[in-house]
């Protein structure tokens, strides 16, 4: 084969295939699901009253002690940055990781002193996405008694929405089970006023 | 750990088994010139695509026309790619606006796309516009992918063909690969994933409102937070199926947006071995002698099992975190527990560590945790099964290919010792084949150990180490082992982006695939001329579970004697210092 | 017909206390680099003995990376580790040349009696043997030794092959025929010989045999070169990942000061650097593997077979389908008389009387085993045949029948055709019954011979052929290594049946001819199997050519032997499965000593890294699971291991490794259990106990 014969197979065959799998392919993909599955395609928006407040999907970041908190979160330059996702990237001997859970443990133990329970470990921990929307059901019935202090609700009524927002492994063996902290919040924030006035 | 968490592991092992033999039998039909049912549907484009070419469907290639068809149009594509994210601002479907790529990022990720190695140097959401993931990086998923497949299929020709000289038409074969095996998948997986709720869409990103406002580091306050959107779920599906391993986002399939279930994450999962597993299946029907094909599959996938249990053992330790307050740490019904950092909780440790596993066992390099964050020896599992040439199960056919030459480094030193000079399939290796052996064996562990010695004494390279101690060695080692294996998995904390380690890891990952790719062809040109020497009671035989120990000794000793001292540096120390 | 006899070489010690005193001189001339440069491991090993030397005399000097007498220590050890393998590659050299020697002395010039012609009357020039050329003429007389290889084309005499043979019976050459080829330094002992020489001085089969056994000209064969790149390569990863290593431990080291400035870590030396490189490349086997390749050839040797090349020896461990003739390889050398099957109406002491009477004056060795037959089983004692005034009528091609003329009576003896038509023409027939008895034994595989008196049919003789005893196990067990025996018969196909059934072979070929012998040969290999034969003839000579393992036997004629690419000096048919199995036993050798090579590196790892890394990470401490006394007791053990087990595995390179005829699978799984099992652990006892010593003697 000469030469010419060989570049011009490469050149013809790349254009052609760039065609069908760079153009053709994700074009046809984005058709078929923007028609089948609207909703997941773009994102799993939420939409309360016409504004996007959030994904389903992309966690977010709470503070307050009146709402549940999710996992650490290791983006820049401010926590659950979804235009940067970001996982600690700190090793097992790293003192910086010892120092981020500790920093957690005192926020948690300043904002609920009289919880002497060992704290789960996903909650003093950052998530490989830094945008993890859940955390574990452990990690959410730890925050049971503050997040019910801080609200005035009674901590059964908040352990009850806990168990309500808990998915459990999909198809009952996949994953691990779960909490969506955004979803879990909002529905505390349906329940009550939002504390935002409170502070 | 829990049960259920065995369970999944079994589940998946399971599930990748069941696939192998449908889809390997399709393959074998594809590159065999059988009918298979989708020819008939896109037979037309096939033809439309050798017309325009002036490739004569027919015409065989020598080993050295074959070669050449393969750089020339990696050649081609790289270029492309560069091209793309170098002028990317001026042309459409950049709706971000974002700039062009620098030059030393756009050449190290134009060779990690070619090379299928797909190593990010850079973030997919802040540095590639929609237009250079879909017809950069996006089609490189393809074509590397289909040009590792016509390389194996050019392999198992020289094996199974005897006394001939030609290997098949490199056009034809990467013409298929595409069309009828990695193009209707990718279509399968693609709305298995949006169905999960992976995104598909070219609308702008989407700014949504925080519940609670938060506030930057640099005290601004921040109300907003923004949905990165784009046509993810067709590049992750191809990604996936052709162990490109390139994430859509920078974290990979540990965005949500990328891996949002448990049920995503299992698609994600087998869609990294499931051709790699399946082509063993393949060969074995090629040459005529499948037991030789369920050995192979055997031998990777006991090393598979073992290490993945290694891995997932290691990260269900949490490691000691000096916190001041008692930690739960043991998996229970409520939670994971374990080494949680850098895991999401949707995955938990079984599906992280499983994942980990199985993305660098083959040559994926796709990630649903960090493995940075991993306790030291799970992150050594990774590491190790980089270093061990990416054969098990390995990339979409380089994967193989691989593994056919450890085979035949096996079959030598076996050979020899049933009293015979060696021969794998009846094919005598000879002088020749084993110093193409040889130079597939030696290149990438040459080349890893190289450019991390580079690193290691260079300002340049000391200056972007993330973690203080051993860890930092290992990011270095990690990062060679990944491009000098072309694997593309990263421990995520080194800071690669600089001119120096794209440079370095650049060349690394060139010579990592097309200086294996040339022996390989050479190999296959070799052995395409022999006869085959018929079996007997006094050939070796190479279907059976002595052979599959053997070959698993092979693989590991050839890996671990050479890195031993290395990860003894890195992540063995490390480990002991816990 | 052939020679039979064992070789009667006094098989070598395998220490000769003087080829072990030659040896060591030998080690110590081979390590020049020149040498050395051709096997690329040693030649590692000799560079960082060097080097080693150069730090030692540094350190001695006082400005050292570590304790002089550590390095010291290393250096020495490392050259040991050269010596050895040098050591052992010139005890098997050693072996050949012992060898050589002897067959050298019968090489000595000698004159020859130069012939200008055929015509011996009219005298020959005396001419040194060194100055004869291809195609001279030269006449050889009772008491002078053979001046050069040559063919006999006048005379017939006894000569005295045991310079080459080892064998004392004399043997006769003659013109014509498969006895006439002649080797130069034998000596003929009776009668005179015209030899036209056909081969240059130096060119001679003496002369090769020399070179071989003395591995002068020895190439590496194929699979060696092979096994060698694999080494090779081996040894280019470990350099790279001993050389990195000294930039990774300069990194740890910043890195562990980095956190703790106290820390007294300190970089890896060179000198340890060096120690794990020589403990980690397949030393092993890459200072044996030429031992073994010699060893191989000289095994050969004892075996009394001349190897033209090592690639022969090498493809015999290869053979698929072995090519053997009936006579003297599966049956005993002649048909022998089992019985006496007597026409209808007549007796069986008749027959015998009449069958041994036609006999007496047959020399062939039927001839005399009807004789016996008749003797033993009738009673009936040998007569004289001229006593009896009887005629010998001798065989003849127009009759092929035999016979004797007594006064009152001719007797003839003959194959059931010749018979029948001598009948015929006499206006006789066979009896029935006798007709039936032919053809049992010929479907037995027999042959039949028809004995009539004048006219009177008296009866048949069966003549058959013996199988050697054993040789259907030895079958059995080649069929096991995977190997074909075919068996080469100019017998008609049914009787070839029976006897290939009878011996154990898997196929025959019967009426075989020079041509479709090549042909069968020809047709094996286009199926891509290896074929190994044995032939002496000169109509032998195609085939031999054509196959991949050819033995010719020493007795053969020049061409066979030119043809061949091995010469079996005892003439035994039977010796080409030996020769498979030394070719066998090579290969396995090498390939067992590579494993236990590799695996032993594991071990060594254990006693490196936690030593050559303690002061950076005392941590690593914890992998020194063979509680090594020092850091530099665990380098030293390692390195001294290293070198004495390439002594301790000298003599199994030489004997070559427990053969057995069994299943590859089988012996795959043998082997890799036995080396590399062992190979994985006896490193492991070996270092601990050299670092007890070293402890004990207060040496570190």
């Amino acid at each position: 084969m000469s030469m010419r014969s060989l570049i011009r197979g490469a050149l013809v065959v790349f254009t052609l295939l760039t065609l069908i799998t760079g153009v053709l392919y994700p074009l046809a993909m984005t058709g078929v699901a923007q028609a089948l599955f609207p909703q997941q395609a773009n994102g799993s928006q939420l939409v309360v009253d016409g504004q996007v407040v959030g994904s389903t999907l992309i966690g977010q970041p709470f503070a307050d002690p009146a709402y549940f908190w999710g996992r650490l979160s290791a983006t820049a330059p401010f926590a659950y940055n979804s235009a940067a996702a970001s996982g600690s990237n700190l090793g097992a001997l790293n003192p910086a990781r010892s120092a981020a859970a500790a920093a957690r443990v005192a926020a948690l133990q300043s904002a609920d002193p009289a919880n002497s329970a060992p704290i789960p470990i996903d909650l003093v921990t950052a998530s490989g996405s830094g945008l993890d929307p859940h955390i574990s059901p452990a990690a959410a019935l730890y925050q049971v008694e503050r997040v019910a202090r801080a609200r005035g609700l009674s901590p059964e009524l908040v352990r009850q929405l806990v168990e309500q927002h808990t998915e459990g492994r999909q198809l009952g063996i996949l994953g691990e089970p779960r909490v969506n902290v955004l979803l879990l919040n909002r529905a505390l924030d349906a329940l009550t006023a939002a504390p935002a006035a409170e502070r | 750990m829990q049960w259920q968490s065995y369970t999944q592991l079994a589940l998946y092992l399971g599930l990748l088994l069941v696939c192998v033999k449908p889809l390997g039998a399709y393959m074998a039909r594809v590159y065999s010139d059988q009918p298979f049912g989708l020819d008939r549907l896109l037979a037309p484009v096939e033809r439309g695509i050798y017309r325009l070419a002036g490739v004569e469907r027919k015409a065989e290639m020598g080993w050295k026309t074959y070669a050449g068809a393969v750089l020339v149009f990696n050649l081609l594509g790289l270029l492309v790619v560069y091209l793309l994210q170098r002028i990317q601002q001026w042309l459409p479907l950049n709706p971000a606006q974002l700039p062009a790529v620098t030059a030393d990022s756009a050449f190290n990720t134009a060779i990690s796309f070619a090379s299928n190695t797909n190593w990010q140097g850079y973030s997919g959401e802040t540095s590639l516009s929609y237009l250079t993931q879909m017809a950069g990086l996006g089609v490189q998923n393809f074509l590397s992918a289909a040009t590792g497949m016509a390389v194996l299929v050019a392999l198992i020709r020289g094996l199974s063909r005897q006394s001939v000289r030609t290997l098949g038409n490199f056009w034809v074969d990467l013409t298929r690969s595409t069309l009828y095996i990695l193009l209707p998948l990718a279509c399968v997986v693609t709305l298995l994933l949006v169905s999960q709720g992976v995104v598909q869409s070219f609308d702008p990103y989407q700014s949504a409102t925080l519940l609670q406002p938060t506030t930057s580091s640099d005290g601004t306050p921040v109300t907003q937070q923004v949905l990165p959107l784009g046509p993810a779920a067709s590049q992750i599906a191809i990604k996936q199926l052709g162990t490109n391993g390139g994430g859509f986002f920078g974290v990979n399939s540990a965005h949500p947006f990328e891996n949002p279930t448990p049920l995503s994450n299992l698609v994600e999962m087998l869609a990294i071995l499931l051709i790699p597993a399946a082509l063993c299946y393949t060969f074995g029907v090629m040459v005529g002698d499948r037991r030789q094909g369920w050995a192979v599959l055997a031998a990777m996938t006991l090393i598979f099992v073992a290490f993945m249990a290694l891995s997932v053992a290691a990260e269900q330790q949490a490691p000691p975190l000096e916190s001041g307050a008692p930690l739960a740490t043991a998996a229970t019904p409520l939670q994971a527990g374990g080494n949680m950092e850098g895991k999401e909780t949707r995955f938990g440790i079984a599906n992280s560590a499983l994942w980990a596993t199985a993305t660098t066992a083959a040559s994926n390099g796709s990630v649903n945790s960090m493995h940075d964050a991993y306790t030291p020896l799970g992150g050594m599992v990774p590491m190790v099964l980089m270093q061990l040439g990416e054969v098990v199960y390995g990339g979409v056919g380089s994967g193989l290919y691989g593994m056919l030459t450890f085979a035949i480094i096996a079959v030598f030193v076996a050979g020899l010792m049933v009293g015979r000079t060696p021969e794998y399939l009846g094919k005598k290796i000879e002088t020749f084949e084993m110093k193409m052996a040889a130079l597939i064996i030696l290149i990438p562990c040459v080349t890893v150990l190289l450019a991390t010695a580079l690193a290691v004494s260079t300002d340049a390279g000391r200056a972007t180490v993330a973690n203080p101690g051993p860890h930092g060695f290992s990011e270095i080692l990690y990062a060679a082992s990944s491009a000098g294996n072309n694997n593309g998995s990263a421990f995520a904390g080194l800071g690669a982006n600089t001119p120096f380690y794209n440079m370095l890891l650049g060349l690394a990952m060139l010579s990592a695939r097309y200086w294996l790719i040339v022996p390989t062809l050479a190999l296959a040109g070799a052995l395409v001329r022999k006869q085959r020497v018929p079996t007997g009671a006094g050939t070796l035989p190479t279907h059976t579970p002595l052979f599959v120990g053997l070959l698993i000794g092979v693989v590991l000793i050839v890996g671990a004697l050479t890195f031993i001292p290395a990860l003894a540096l890195g992540p063995i120390v490390e480990q002991l210092m816990l | 017909m052939l020679q039979q006899h064992t070789h009667s070489h006094q098989p070598r010690p395998l220490f000769d206390p003087q080829i072990m005193r030659g040896a060591i001189m030998a080690a110590v001339r081979k390590l020049d680099p020149r040498h050395q440069v051709r096997n690329p491991v040693m030649f590692v090993v000799e560079v960082g003995s060097v080097l080693t030397t150069g730090l030692a005399i540094q350190a001695s000097l006082g400005q050292g990376e570590a304790s002089p007498g550590f390095i010291w220590a290393i250096a020495l050890w490392l050259w040991f580790t050269v010596l050895f393998a040098n050591f052992a590659e010139a005890v098997a050299e050693g072996r050949g040349k012992a060898q050589a020697a002897t067959l050298r002395q019968s090489r000595r010039d000698v004159q020859a009696k130069q012939l200008s012609s055929t015509d011996r009357s009219r005298g020959y020039t005396t001419v040194p043997s060194t100055s004869l050329r291809k195609g001279d003429l030269v006449l050889v007389e009772a008491g002078d030794s053979i001046p050069g290889d040559g063919d006999v084309i006048d005379g017939v005499a006894s000569v005295d092959e045991s310079a080459i043979t080892g064998e004392s019976a004399p043997v006769i050459r003659e013109s014509g025929g498969d006895r006439s080829a002649v080797t130069g330094g034998t000596r003929v002992l009776s009668d005179w010989l015209i030899v036209r020489i056909t081969a240059n001085p130096g060119e001679t089969f003496l002369d090769r045999m020399i070179e071989m056994v003395e591995g002068a000209k020895r190439q590496k064969t194929p699979n060696e070169i092979a096994l060698n790149i694999l080494l090779a390569s081996l040894t280019i990863i470990f350099l790279f990942a001993t050389v990195t290593l000294l930039p990774f431990s300069l990194y740890s080291v910043a890195a562990v000061k980095a956190l703790d400035p106290a820390s007294s870590a300190a970089p890896v030396t060179v000198t340890v650097l060096v120690a794990l490189l020589v403990c980690l490349i397949p030393t092993t086997i890459g200072g044996l593997l030429s031992a073994i390749g010699i060893a191989g050839m000289d095994r050969m040797i004892q075996a009394n077979v001349i190897a033209m090349s090592g690639r022969a020896v090498e493809a015999a461990g290869d053979v698929d389908v072995l090519l053997l003739d009936k006579t003297g390889t599966i049956t005993l050398g002649n048909r022998q008389a089992t019985a006496f099957l007597p026409a209808p109406g007549i007796s069986a002491a008749r027959l015998a009387d009449a069958a041994q009477l036609a006999s007496l004056a047959d020399e062939t060795p039927e001839g005399r085993s009807i004789v016996v037959l008749a003797k033993e089983q009738y009673g009936i004692r040998e007569r004289s045949i001229h006593a009896l005034e009887a005629e010998f009528i001798p065989f003849s091609a127009q009759t092929r029948m035999s016979g004797v003329q007594v006064p009152d009576r001719t007797i003839w003896k003959g194959a059931v055709d010749a018979i029948e038509r001598y009948l015929q023409d006499r206006r006789a027939a066979l009896p029935a019954q006798v007709r039936a008895d032919v053809e049992t034994i010929a479907k037995a595989g027999g042959t039949p011979l028809v004995v009539v008196e004048d006219v009177t049919v008296l009866g048949v003789i069966q003549l058959k052929d013996i199988v050697k005893g054993g040789i259907k196990e030895r079958f059995g067990a080649l069929r096991q290594m995977g190997i074909k025996t075919v068996m080469i018969t100019g017998d008609n196909p049914l009787t070839a049946a029976a006897i290939a059934a009878e011996a154990g072979v898997d196929d025959f070929l019967a009426q075989a001819t020079p041509e479709n012998k090549l042909e069968l040969i020809r047709e094996y290999q286009r199926g891509g199997r290896l074929v190994a034969m044995t032939g002496d003839g000169t109509n032998d000579a195609p085939a031999l050519a054509q196959a991949d393992v050819a033995v010719a036997m020493n007795s053969g004629t020049q061409a066979a032997k030119e043809a061949g690419n091995m010469v079996d000096l005892d003439s035994n048919p039977t010796k080409l499965i030996e020769v498979v199995e030394i070719g066998k036993q090579l290969l396995m050798t090498r390939g067992a000593l590579t494993t236990f090579s590799i695996a032993n590196d594991i071990a060594k790892y254990f006693a490196i890294i936690p030593a050559a890394f303690a002061t950076t990470y005392p941590a690593l401490n914890r992998l020194n699971i063979m509680r090594l006394a020092s850091p530099q007791s665990a380098i030293i053990a390692a390195v001294i291991f290293n070198a004495l087990v390439i002594v301790g595995l000298i003599p199994l390179a030489l004997r070559g490794i427990a053969y057995r005829p069994v299943g590859a699978a089988l012996v795959l799984r043998r082997n890799l259990l036995i080396y590399g099992l062992g190979g994985l652990i006896v490193p492991f006892i070996g270092i601990k106990l050299i670092d007890m010593l070293l402890v004990g003697l207060g040496l570190v």
